[in-house]
């Protein structure tokens, strides 16, 4: 990649950078040039970071350049370098437990990309070399090398298809694992090459690699016995992708054009930037303020110590002298030291353990996403998915839902309405009612009940069974030649036959409208049979086979929004079926036969439905002629091949005569309107991204319920543009004044943040775009104007309900997503989509949603989370991304807090110790407090807390708005949570102080020294802070049980045993039964008991003063469901375990 | 196979290969299990007004009690303090803290007159207090060799390095190392009851029991163990230089001598602030029919060999009584009434607001 960049950077000679020849089989072209064999990289996949013999040195970079690592690297350093009051240990132990788990974690991770690039790389391939086959390791293969491929196997390398065992030189391909299509893609040998691979003389030049799948650009020159060379163009169609399998064909050869790490896959596979989560910016500023503290603390320490040693006799008493070095030493050395000294002292504060913490919340927590039943979908068999686990605090902080459509609010589960021919509506009723299952029902009012004429039905319907690029499954193709015909002749004949095997039977397509087409064209009679070597066959009502050649497919593209065939009949006459959007087939035809279908379309379109015009036009022999050049030409091109193509398209497309329209239903997604009116009870705007067209998505939008009988739909479309009869851009500099008038000027003022008031009683607002006037607000002529539109346009959306964005182009979606993220207040997004076509929304949004849908696996590869269904979400935010953020946000206050109460009173000890950096515990007590004795009860909370619990969060979605905008993060409870712990620092302190003042406190007279002192202080430090937790804990399973009563029981027990035994490997018996001493005294328990009541007593008045949230008190339903009984006993694997480990693997700490 | 291991990311833009079927199709269901689903049954306690109003209650009316029996107690505690630092003229130890010199040999001696009014029932509890003396400065409480107290013998010889600089004197590591154990207090203080009749009676001064149990027996020890002869264990070592005997001349009883004699190991335990007292001396009740300390004069002889002068220190003698709760300390009596008070005050007011509202809402909630 960064060779690439570099060359890109470097190469001058742009031509030589921009494409490649490749010498097919190694032989050279002419025999006059020297051969020099170009250079390529060689096959081996290198997805592993580290070799054995770097791993140390660079795993170790790799960790210290995370600033917290770092950091504590320095403390640690400080501590070894300069005579400091706590050991190295201390801090070096801690820092070496998460440095060495995450590099084991790391290098297991490495060594498994190691053992599947090795799987990849040595996989055993055929090559052919001079006639001979050769069995060969992958890693081998070079460019230009000819790889022989059998069924089932996957392509080694990027390649070239030269020959096929199959008959009509295709070959079948799936893709699942690139891009998650299950259906077979048909992919063609270069035309006309020699069937004898080992004669074959030819360079193929095509462009450098790029990582879209779906382009690609070659020219392969073929050279025969010193002719002027042909020339054959190559494009996606002849690249078997390295990834892909090779499905039911024998096998293949194909020529090397990418290999190693230049495949579309490995470049594919590259850089997703990272998500951070608002929460992480929150942590990072908290850091900042407690490293302030800290800094400062150490300086008015280090200040106020020399003031104090400045006295005389304070700094060096008789009975405590110097060494010769420590007098030798300079002063400003000395005093820079010290400050050192107070930092390592209070380092404490900035918690080494919080990062691990956090990181394994957010691992370990994300798996009750992909655990949770209530996302496992029946139909497809498959729960959600976690991709990130960085992220699950942000789902309880969206403020904007930005959704597809198709697929996403709707179910892309396309069935076949209605069609209209000729301005007749035809809609398909029951088969059995009518012989041919074709009626007419309620046509246009003027018209009485009549059909068209036969032959334009008939023209309809071959145009929907040729107009398409639909695939029979290849299941099926054994019995296609005799079953089938027979099963359709049943059908054809007698309507009585059972329909469903023929219902059945796959069709597969890249779009399902497409399948719904076909399946609503065979249930008139019209049956599509398959495609077999340029030769479309169809069944007709009469049951004639028809066969028609098919010369060219204008393919799909969402520019054009329309896609055509041509076809030569077996009558000899050219055909084009051209089928498309209304908008993009009127322009096209005879207007005199726009208007018949125009109310049709639109009035379907209202209703919800899919629309497609399709168009027909006999082709003249000098036009089709014409064409053919022009389309052979222009996939011949090197450059610019797409807008080449596109200009032809456009050119062939014109003149042709409306035939009629088709509706297809696309049904809602199971309680969409449900999980859409959750949405915006919670607060969230749901903005509606379509590519789809304004009537269909409209409707969309009101079975959703987005937009409510009542609501104003404030319209900015090229239509309302195109009312005033003025220049577009003067109307819409009209129009959004006006409605930002009306939405923002005249609405009432909203108050901003927690307190969003979801009243009914003000207007609400609609607000409806398309693509084209949004490229024109965006991108408006002046640039002053721009911003000032987008300006606007960005204020009014805010002020809307809702808002319906409709045929976008992909970019423009992410465009939108990036707008309203990086407007005033820098709201979360999260953008849910299913199919390619959202990749784009999904990667911009701070969130994104993939849905497990029809479209392939696109969106969920890209996505930060999947859910099988769009009614999962309601859950996902409001009862999971709820308990999550409450469940970070309180861990990430209690970090701070509970850190700050533990280094509070060692820093106020210094004013009673000369600072001289003596430190109030024991080094035991400072490591493990951390580690040990607080770490468990916190990360159990934030596992498993539910404060309010699911059911009441699911019913409730305004509950949702309580935590709106970072609520438990922001500088408010920060500050209380610092307050808290100051006062609780405080106590202790002088609480212990003012008992200290007669340290005589053992019944037989004995002191306590200021070890015991430190342990007092300790004990309470642990069982307040612990309690504090068990206060704030609203659900105490069996588990926060075990871990809290378990932590204070274990601090017990560890002190009995720390101070139990004289350990021959400490120098100093400092706790040596100072614990034991300390609860046989009185005092020191009535101390205890009296300081961590006092501590915990104003947390308890204001739990009590605090307005308790109604649902609380409502008890949880019982929910023991029996049902399910077919699970599984094994444990699910989770294959998700390394993934996210993987993701996470540089994040730990 | 091959491609399926392509299916994961890595933040670097690195592939990552997350194994054999890593990240391909689930199609397990979940478990249906209370963990997994978050479903554990929880108990789901709920603050309010009418939970808490009870314990502040319970807290109130237990606290106040042990406050008043704490203060009690502690009132009841006899204590009697001495300043005989001798800052002053009239003070009788001004001589000796004017003249002080380490290398004097003859010990200079003051003797303070003072009256109890009030007998000393049970046993009485001596001690000596420093003032602005920082025991706990970290360069002194890390100056000492516990494995040498423990009698280690190679630690004998070669004390560690934290003891310096006071670990070499002359070439002869110096037994008990250390800043702390060489500014032991060597005051030696002795009372004398003044009897009506004016014969002074020296009062018996119990030097044993001062010292934790474990610290005389298991972490301090000396050298060669239960070896009787000293002077050989500690053969090549040197006195700390601001002694003015050796550590195996401290006490007659051998079992109160060396390392683990009383006095060093209480000294040795480091206090916690600038100003602390140590226990000296025990002087235990002789029958239940006579006050261990009855009404009258005493006076207080002291050996004066510890200079405080320097760091503007101060020296204590304070005679005490001892209670369950040890020394006498208002501090815990007044912070229990005071809790004890505010809990109940808070109980009342929380009960009247809980009453006002609580009809008005007919609920439990205090709403604000």
């Amino acid at each position: 990649m960064l060779r690439r960049r570099l060359n890109r950077l470097l190469g001058g000679d742009e031509r030589r950078v921009d494409s490649r020849t490749i010498y097919v089989g190694h032989r050279s072209s002419s025999t006059t040039e020297a051969f020099i064999p170009p250079k390529f990289c060689d096959n081996r996949i290198v997805s592993s970071k580290y070799t054995v013999w770097n791993f140390l040195p660079k795993n170790l970079f790799e960790q210290f350049r995370r600033i917290a690592n770092f950091y504590f690297l320095i403390i640690f350093l400080v501590q070894v370098i300069v005579d400091t009051p706590t050991s190295p240990v201390t801090s070096g132990l801690p820092l070496f437990f998460v440095i060495t788990v995450t590099a084991i974690k790391q290098g297991y991770e490495d060594w498994l990309r190691h053992k599947a690039d090795n799987e990849v790389n040595k996989y055993p391939v055929t090559v052919l070399e001079q006639g001979r086959k050769i069995r060969k390791e992958s890693e081998k293969i070079k460019v230009g090398d000819v790889v022989e491929v059998e069924e089932d196997e996957t392509f080694p390398c990027d390649l070239i298809l030269l020959q096929s065992s199959r008959d009509d030189d295709t070959c079948f391909v799936t893709t699942a694992s690139l891009d998650g299509e299950s259906n077979h893609k048909t992919h063609y040998t270069v035309p006309d090459t020699e069937k004898d691979l080992e004669s074959l003389n030819a360079t193929i030049e095509c462009e450098q690699p790029q990582p879209d799948l779906y382009k690609f650009v070659g020219r392969m020159h073929i050279y025969k016995n010193e002719q002027e060379p042909a020339v054959r163009s190559l494009g996606p169609e002849n690249l078997l992708l390295k990834g892909a399998t090779l499905k039911n064909t024998q096998k293949i050869c194909g020529v090397a054009v990418y290999t190693g790490m230049e495949t579309k896959m490995a470049l594919n596979y590259q850089g997703k930037s990272q998500k951070r989560s608002a929460v992480e910016k929150s942590i990072n500023a908290f850091l900042l303020v407690y490293l302030c503290i800290l800094v400062s603390k150490a300086l008015v320490c280090t200040t106020l110590k020399y003031v104090w040693q400045s006295k005389p006799g304070q700094d060096e008493p008789w009975y405590n002298e110097k060494t010769q070095r420590e007098k030798d030493t300079n002063l400003y050395l000395k005093m820079f030291t010290d400050f050192l000294s107070f930092m390592v002292l209070f380092n404490f504060i900035i918690p080494v353990s919080m990062y691990v913490t956090v990181e394994m919340q957010k691992f370990l927590g994300s798996f009750f996403i992909t655990w949770d039943k209530d996302f496992f979908d029946p139909e497809i068999k498959e729960g959600a998915l976690v991709n990130t686990s960085d992220l699950n605090e942000e789902l309880g902080q969206v403020e904007y839902v930005f959704t597809d459509k198709t697929g996403t609010l709707t179910q892309n589960n396309m069935e076949f309405i209605e069609c209209c021919i000729d301005g007749f509506q035809y809609k398909y009723r029951d088969a059995n009612s009518e012989l041919d299952g074709f009626c007419v029902t309620d046509g246009p009012v003027n018209k009485v009940q009549e059909k068209a004429g036969r032959e334009r039905e008939e023209l309809f319907l071959r145009a929907l069974c040729l107009c398409h690029t639909v695939q029979v499954k290849e299941s099926t193709k054994q019995s296609q030649g005799d079953g089938l015909i027979d099963q359709v002749d049943g059908f054809g004949v007698d309507g009585e036959v059972p329909r469903p095997p023929q219902e059945q039977r796959g069709f597969i397509a890249s779009s399902p409208d497409e399948v719904a087409l076909v399946k609503g064209a065979m249930r008139y009679g019209f049956t599509f049979l398959g495609l077999e070597s340029k030769t479309m066959k169809i069944l007709t009502r009469n049951n004639d086979v028809e066969m028609y050649e098919l010369l060219h497919v204008l393919n799909f593209d969402p520019v054009r929004r329309r896609m055509s065939v041509i076809v030569r009949s077996k009558s000899g006459d050219t055909l084009l079926f051209c089928k498309g959007a209304d908008s993009s087939i009127f322009p096209r035809v005879r207007q005199e036969e726009v208007e018949r279908i125009r109310m049709n379309v639109e009035r379907n379109a209202t209703e919800g439905y899919r629309t497609l015009c399709v168009a027909y036009k006999y082709l003249s022999a000098e036009e089709y002629a014409q064409a053919d050049a022009g389309l052979r030409e222009a996939r011949l091109a090197l450059q610019d091949r797409e807008e080449q193509l596109i200009t032809i398209y456009n050119q062939v497309e014109t003149g042709m005569s409306l035939i009629g329209a088709t509706a297809v239903e696309d049904r809602l997604q199971e309680e969409a309107a449900e999980t859409m009116e959750a949405l915006q009870g919670a607060g969230i705007k749901v903005w509606v991204l379509t590519g789809d067209k304004m009537e269909t998505a409209k409707s969309t939008c009101y079975a959703c319920r987005l937009f409510q009988r009542n609501t104003e739909l404030l319209e900015l479309t090229v239509r309302t543009l195109d009312d005033g009869g003025r220049r577009r851009e003067e109307r819409l500099h009209e129009l959004l004044l006006e409605y930002h008038k009306k939405a923002v000027q005249d609405a009432p003022p909203v108050k901003a943040g927690v307190t969003r008031t979801w009243s009914s009683a003000t207007q609400d607002y609609g607000f409806i775009i398309d693509g084209a006037t949004l490229s024109m607000v965006l991108n408006s002529s002046s640039e002053s104007n721009s911003s000032r539109y987008k300006n606007l346009f960005l204020q009014i959306c805010q002020n809307c309900a809702s808002v319906l964005c409709c045929r976008m182009a992909p970019l423009q979606k992410a465009q939108i997503v990036k707008m309203v993220k990086n407007s005033k207040g820098s709201p979360i997004t999260l953008s849910i989509g299913d199919g390619a076509n959202d990749v784009s929304m999904i990667l911009e949004a701070h969130v994104g949603i993939g849905i497990k849908g029809k479209e392939g696996r696109q969106a969920v590869r890209n996505s930060d989370y999947a859910i099988p269904k769009l009614k999962h979400l309601k859950k996902l935010l409001l009862a999971h991304g709820h308990l999550y953020y409450v469940r970070i946000a309180h861990l990430v206050q209690y970090f701070f807090y509970k850190n700050l109460c533990f280094i509070l009173p060692q820093f106020l000890y210094q004013f009673f110790c000369g600072y001289s950096q003596q430190p109030l515990y024991d080094a035991a007590y400072l490591t493990m407090y951390n580690i040990c004795f607080t770490s468990m009860p916190i990360l159990a909370y934030s596992l498993l807390e539910q404060h309010i619990c699911m059911e009441v969060l699911l019913d409730n979605s305004t509950l949702y708005r309580e935590i709106a905008k970072n609520a438990m993060l922001r500088w408010g409870p920060f500050l209380y949570w610092t307050l808290l712990g100051v006062f609780h620092g405080l106590l202790f302190f002088f609480g212990v102080r003012y008992l200290f003042s007669n340290p005589a406190l053992q019944d037989n007279g004995q002191v306590f020294g200021n070890w015991s002192y430190g342990t007092i202080v300790f004990t309470v430090l642990v069982f307040t802070v612990t309690l504090k937790l068990a206060l704030d804990t609203r659900h105490w399973t069996w588990i926060n049980h075990f871990v809290i009563w378990g932590s204070l029981a274990f601090y017990m027990f560890f002190s009995f045993f720390w101070g139990g035994i004289i350990w021959p490997f400490l120098k100093q018996q400092r706790l040596y039964f100072v614990f034991a001493n300390m609860l046989s005294s009185v005092s020191a328990w009535l101390v205890i008991i009296l300081l961590i009541l006092l501590s915990l007593l104003p947390e308890i008045l204001l739990v009590v003063f605090r307005k308790p949230r109604g649902p609380h008190a409502r008890q949880k339903k019982p929910v023991q469901s029996s049902m399910g009984g077919n699970q599984s006993p094994r444990s699910s694997a989770r294959p998700l375990l390394m993934r996210t480990f993987s993701d996470e693997s540089n994040t730990v700490i | 196979m091959m491609a399926s291991s392509y299916n994961a990311k890595d933040e670097d833009g690195h592939i990552t290969v997350s194994g054999p079927g890593g990240g391909t199709l689930r199609s397990k269901k979940p478990e249906n299990t209370a963990f997994k689903q978050q479903r554990l049954p929880a108990w789901q306690p709920i603050l309010t007004a009418g939970t808490v109003l009870p314990a502040f209650f319970i807290i109130g009316l237990l606290f106040i009690p042990i406050g008043i029996g704490l203060f009690v107690t502690s009132n009841n505690i006899k204590e009697f303090e001495v300043d005989y630092t001798g800052v002053d003229m009239s003070s009788p130890c001004f001589n000796c803290s004017q003249n002080f010199s380490w290398n004097s040999t003859k010990p200079c001696t003051c003797t303070i007159p003072f009256y109890l009014d009030q007998p000393y029932e049970s046993n009485v509890y001596v001690y000596y207090g420093l003032s602005n003396f920082y025991q706990n400065h970290r360069r002194y409480v890390k100056s000492r060799d516990d494995s040498q107290l423990n009698g280690d013998v190679n630690s004998l010889m070669s004390p560690s390095k934290e003891c310096e600089p006071y670990a070499f004197h002359e070439n002869k590591p110096i037994a008990p190392c250390g800043a702390i154990a060489n500014s032991m207090f060597n005051d030696t203080l002795e009372l004398f009851y003044n009897d009506p009749n004016g014969t002074r009676i020296p009062i018996p001064l119990n030097t044993t029991g001062i010292a934790w149990w474990t610290d005389k027996h298991v972490k301090f020890g000396n050298p060669g163990g239960n070896n009787p002869n000293l002077t050989a264990a500690f053969q090549g070592t040197t006195k700390p230089v601001n002694w003015r005997r050796p550590v195996y001349e401290l006490d007659a009883d051998p079992g109160n001598n060396g390392f683990i004699n009383e006095d060093f190991i209480v000294w040795m335990r480091t206090a916690a602030l600038p100003t602390f007292r140590k226990l000296y001396r025990i002087i235990n009740k002789k029958s239940s029919m006579v006050p261990t300390l009855p009404r009258g004069n005493y006076t207080l002889e002291v050996v004066y060999n510890y200079p405080v002068r320097s760091f503007e220190g101060r020296k204590r003698v304070i005679l005490s009584t001892i209670s369950w709760m040890g020394g006498k300390n208002p501090f815990l009596g007044i912070a229990y009434i005071t809790v004890g008070s505010v809990c109940f005050f808070l109980g009342v007011v929380l009960l009247i607001i809980h009453h006002k509202c609580g009809n008005r809402n007919n609920s439990a909630d205090i709403s604000n």
